[in-house]
């Protein structure tokens, strides 16, 4: 299993497991977007605590679901990254633009979600 | 006492060859006994060269190869990633950070910006129609003050 996805109020919480590279980029891009079909899914919260690898192609993954969730009025929040995908994210720039948080608690306390 | 070590290694230019490439290269530096940051570092570095390859030198052809060599000498790895693929027009460009040839397929752009980053040396050197050569080190710091 590359992703465990769990839907709250008008959002989803991804838990990305497992090695994120080119081979398995299709696959976890189509489980995000699947969960995302549903109409009230507007805020992505992507928890990496659970993720052993990522490179670029993960870059890739995770700024094209962000795209998504702009374009919808929604919010990502990255949790839960590790020192190596934190460099990652820095040297590309996403946390410029991505909110990152501690953990899933804080990220849904910030998008209001009361659980 | 230095630990010397080469290997070189053929593999089919398909997908899931670029996580056994990251194993084989963090079995090879074991010896040098590098932090969990290093090795994530040069795992991630060679999993950036390796897709490269893959992805744009052979557009995901399984018949074609990439090779990667390694030596280990006096505390520090050196890298190799070949393909004899499409290989890269200009290479000052493809260096640039975010800039992909492949943008509709979600690529970042970021390959040799995180290689560049996370080795202490990187080299690009490419034929366009011959291919393209990675070469990369790193000096592992467990290691470093043995030599100093």
């Amino acid at each position: 299993m590359l992703a465990n996805i769990e839907h709250f109020q008008n959002g989803i919480i991804v838990r990305l497991k497992g090695e994120l590279d080119h081979h398995n980029a299709d696959k976890v891009r189509s489980l995000i977007e699947q969960a995302m079909m549903k109409e009230q899914v507007k805020h992505v919260v992507m928890d990496l605590q659970q993720l052993v690898f990522m490179d670029s192609s993960g870059i890739g993954v995770i700024l094209g679901r962000y795209k998504q969730v702009k374009a919808r009025g929604g919010r990502m929040i990255i949790c839960h990254a590790n020192r190596t995908v934190n460099r990652l994210l820095e040297i590309s720039g996403l946390f410029k633009i991505i909110e990152s948080c501690d953990d899933e608690h804080h990220a849904l306390s910030s998008l209001e979600v009361v659980s | 006492m230095s630990v010397n070590n080469k290997f070189s290694l053929t593999f089919s230019a398909q997908s899931s060859n670029e996580s056994f490439a990251r194993m084989v290269i963090a079995s090879f530096v074991a010896t040098l006994d590098p932090t969990m940051e290093e090795l994530e570092d040069i795992k991630t570095a060679v999993s950036e060269a390796v897709t490269n390859s893959i992805i744009h030198g052979y557009n995901c052809d399984p018949s074609k190869q990439v090779v990667m060599n390694g030596i280990i000498e006096n505390g520090k790895v050196m890298i190799e990633i070949i393909d004899q693929g499409a290989g890269i027009e200009d290479t000052e460009l493809a260096r640039t950070p975010l800039f992909t040839t492949k943008p509709d397929e979600e690529r970042s752009g970021m390959g040799f910006t995180i290689m560049e980053n996370f080795m202490d040396q990187f080299e690009v050197t490419s034929t366009l129609g011959g291919g393209t050569t990675i070469t990369m080190m790193k000096r592992i710091a467990s290691k470093k003050a043995l030599y100093n």
